[in-house]
């Protein structure tokens, strides 16, 4: 009776707001054809895929092509770069925006404010291909700005990569990360800070105890949302910086997953190679998920 | 005014404020200076640049770079294809996403929960690049006009950000008040929600036009034909595929050679400043121009729905 009700309701009720019904039609169906409808392709990590065959009739191999991939000469390689390149960036890359919005929020003179916001965003409107254009310009060991300054040529040198992937990530992230942590600022209670003024507190306990606490939660949601991208580092950047000289220290699971697939056409081994790579993700976004709930109480669900 | 205020300091906060500006020149130094060097390099003699005496202003000013440039047929091709690929990419991209983010915005629409999860799902798992390259293979989408179009065409984070810009800057009597006067949704939408809505368009026409304009993978993996590629692919050629050459050659030859070779890595060099500049130009006049609306592409999780 109950459920004859319902179902009476969301009829009277997809009659009368149809319009939103058909609003959402668009998006799903691109979801659907061009999201999920791949999904079913990663059947091929278990075949021996082969393109006249197809997906559904190539040959069922099992586990096979991961038993390769984790006994491949590459394996320990890439996975030990992808996760020092992701913990590294992370370890930098996250704590310094929250210090930097701290900071300019302290600014009292609002054009300054207004133009070290400005010229801080600039990076980010930056493509990858010119960033890693600019890198490589100044970093030339023969002309190149930096470079001759450095006794060595660190674009070929395996244990710069890091250092010039991480620190080329500040310089194009840090600006546009403050974007959300000044919203964040913005609601901070005025009348808090003068009353601790009017008690004594000077400008650094003020930040310590009344500007930080409001940015912990858009803290606590970032850092979790960033650990589920663990492995996914900037493939895109690390792709470009590669080169013959480096590679033991710069290929990562996305970019040996592209030479695979798409260089060497080994269909199935990408394939396994990169849902290993979404597994892993999804593994340690359930256990950063898990671990912020019992600590701070929130967490993405 | 600022005067009383600033005497009112105590010596430790005048100590701090100051510490704290100096910092902070010189993060804004940082930031700055690579972009100020690129534009002085690009109109400099490139040799006063290859021996490192450029460091701020341009010297031996020259615009020889950008005329070498107007000749590239190659990059023009490749900004016009990026013209194409970004209007007509973000504007399809505003129209999956924006009306998708407003129905669920809506407490009417029943199901607007289990949309969402399909969603976000997908901000976490996907296909995969070899599964999502034989899918578009078999619409006979890949090396066509259309694919860079379709990729990306909807992107979850963005559809959560509008969703949540909509379910808490349109109050909910204004709904009620549109349905009293007899305004049906559609109505609602188009005359009410989208004029009241201009700075998430914004934000959201920055965020997708920025991300179209800027990507290259997605062309490397999904174009064979070069007439279709987008900008940055030909920047990737000059940018990055021409290097390994010029730099692994000049440590083995006789000094005449290298001399012929350095003039012409410097000349390279100069084209190279010049083409960043270029390139870059267009996003750099836009961004300042909406930053006053970027605070409201970050509302994620602000609003629970």
């Amino acid at each position: 009776m109950k459920r004859k009700n319902s179902l009476l309701r969301f009829k009277d009720n997809l009659i009368a707001h149809y319009p939103l019904y058909l609003m959402v039609i668009p998006a799903l169906l691109y979801y659907i054809l061009f999201v999920y409808k791949p999904m079913y392709g990663i059947l091929i990590a278990f075949e021996k895929f082969k393109m006249k065959e197809g997906i559904l009739g190539s040959a069922w191999v099992g586990f096979d092509n991961f038993e390769r991939l984790m006994s491949s000469y590459w394996f320990p390689i890439i996975l030990k770069n992808t996760l020092m390149l992701s913990a590294l960036s992370l370890l930098i890359s996250f704590p310094l925006p929250i210090v930097l919005s701290l900071m300019v929020n302290e600014l009292n003179d609002g054009k300054g404010k207004k133009l070290f916001q400005t010229v801080s965003y600039a990076p980010h409107f930056i493509s990858t291909v010119v960033v890693c254009g600019m890198l490589i310009l100044f970093m030339s060991p023969s002309s190149g700005i930096l470079g001759k300054m450095l006794s060595m040529n660190t674009l070929a040198e395996p244990s710069a990569f890091k250092w010039l992937y991480v620190l080329s990530g500040v310089w194009q992230g840090l600006g546009w990360s403050t974007v959300i942590y000044f919203a964040a600022l913005s609601g901070v209670d005025k009348q808090l800070l003068e009353a601790a003024e009017i008690d004594g507190a000077n400008r650094i306990q003020r930040i310590i105890h009344i500007n930080f606490p409001v940015l912990v939660p858009t803290i606590t949601v970032l850092l979790i949302l960033q650990m589920g991208q663990l492995l996914n580092v900037g493939y895109e950047k690390v792709y470009l910086l590669q080169n013959d000289a480096n590679l033991t220290a710069s290929e990562v699971i996305s970019t040996y997953v592209y030479k695979l697939g798409l260089e060497q056409n080994d269909f199935s081994f990408s394939t396994a190679a990169s849902l290993f790579n979404s597994l892993v993700n999804c593994v340690i976004l359930v256990t950063a998920n898990t671990l912020s709930r019992r600590i701070t109480h929130a967490g993405l669900w | 005014m600022q005067k009383k205020k600033a005497s009112r300091l105590s010596r430790g906060d005048r100590v701090f404020l100051f510490v704290n500006k100096i910092v902070l020149v010189i993060v804004f130094i940082m930031f700055l200076y690579p972009l100020l060097f690129v534009i002085s390099a690009s109109v400099s003699d490139p040799e006063m640049v290859n021996a490192g005496k450029v460091i701020l202003l341009p010297r031996g000013f020259t615009l020889d770079g950008y005329r070498r440039i107007l000749d590239f047929s190659d990059i023009w091709r490749g900004y016009l294809n990026t013209l194409y690929y970004t209007i007509v990419g973000t504007v399809l991209n505003l129209a999956f996403t924006i009306p998708c983010a407003y129905a669920i915005s809506r407490k009417e629409m029943a199901g607007r929960n289990i949309v969402m999860l399909i969603i976000m799902i997908t901000m976490y798992f996907s296909g995969g690049l070899i599964p999502i390259y034989l899918n578009l293979k078999s619409f006979g989408l890949l090396d066509t006009w259309y694919v860079l179009l379709i990729t990306g065409l909807v992107s979850a984070y963005n559809v959560v950000v509008s969703r949540t810009f909509f379910a808490s800057t349109i109050p909910l009597e204004l709904y009620d008040a549109a349905y009293i006067d007899g305004a049906g949704d559609w109505t609602t939408f188009i005359r009410i929600v989208l004029p009241l809505s201009k700075p998430i368009l914004a934000v959201m026409a920055l965020y997708y036009g920025v991300a179209r304009w800027n990507s290259y993978f997605d062309a490397m993996v999904y174009l064979r034909d070069r007439a279709k590629y987008p900008l940055q692919m030909y920047l990737r050629e000059v940018l990055i595929q021409t290097k390994m050459v010029a730099d692994s050659m000049t440590q083995s030859m006789d000094p005449e050679a290298v001399k012929e070779l350095n003039r012409q890595a410097n000349e390279a060099n100069l084209i190279k400043y010049c083409v960043i500049i270029v390139s870059t130009a267009p996003m750099m006049a836009i961004y300042p121009w909406l930053q006053r609306f970027f605070g409201k592409g970050v509302m994620i999780g602000s609003v629970k729905g």
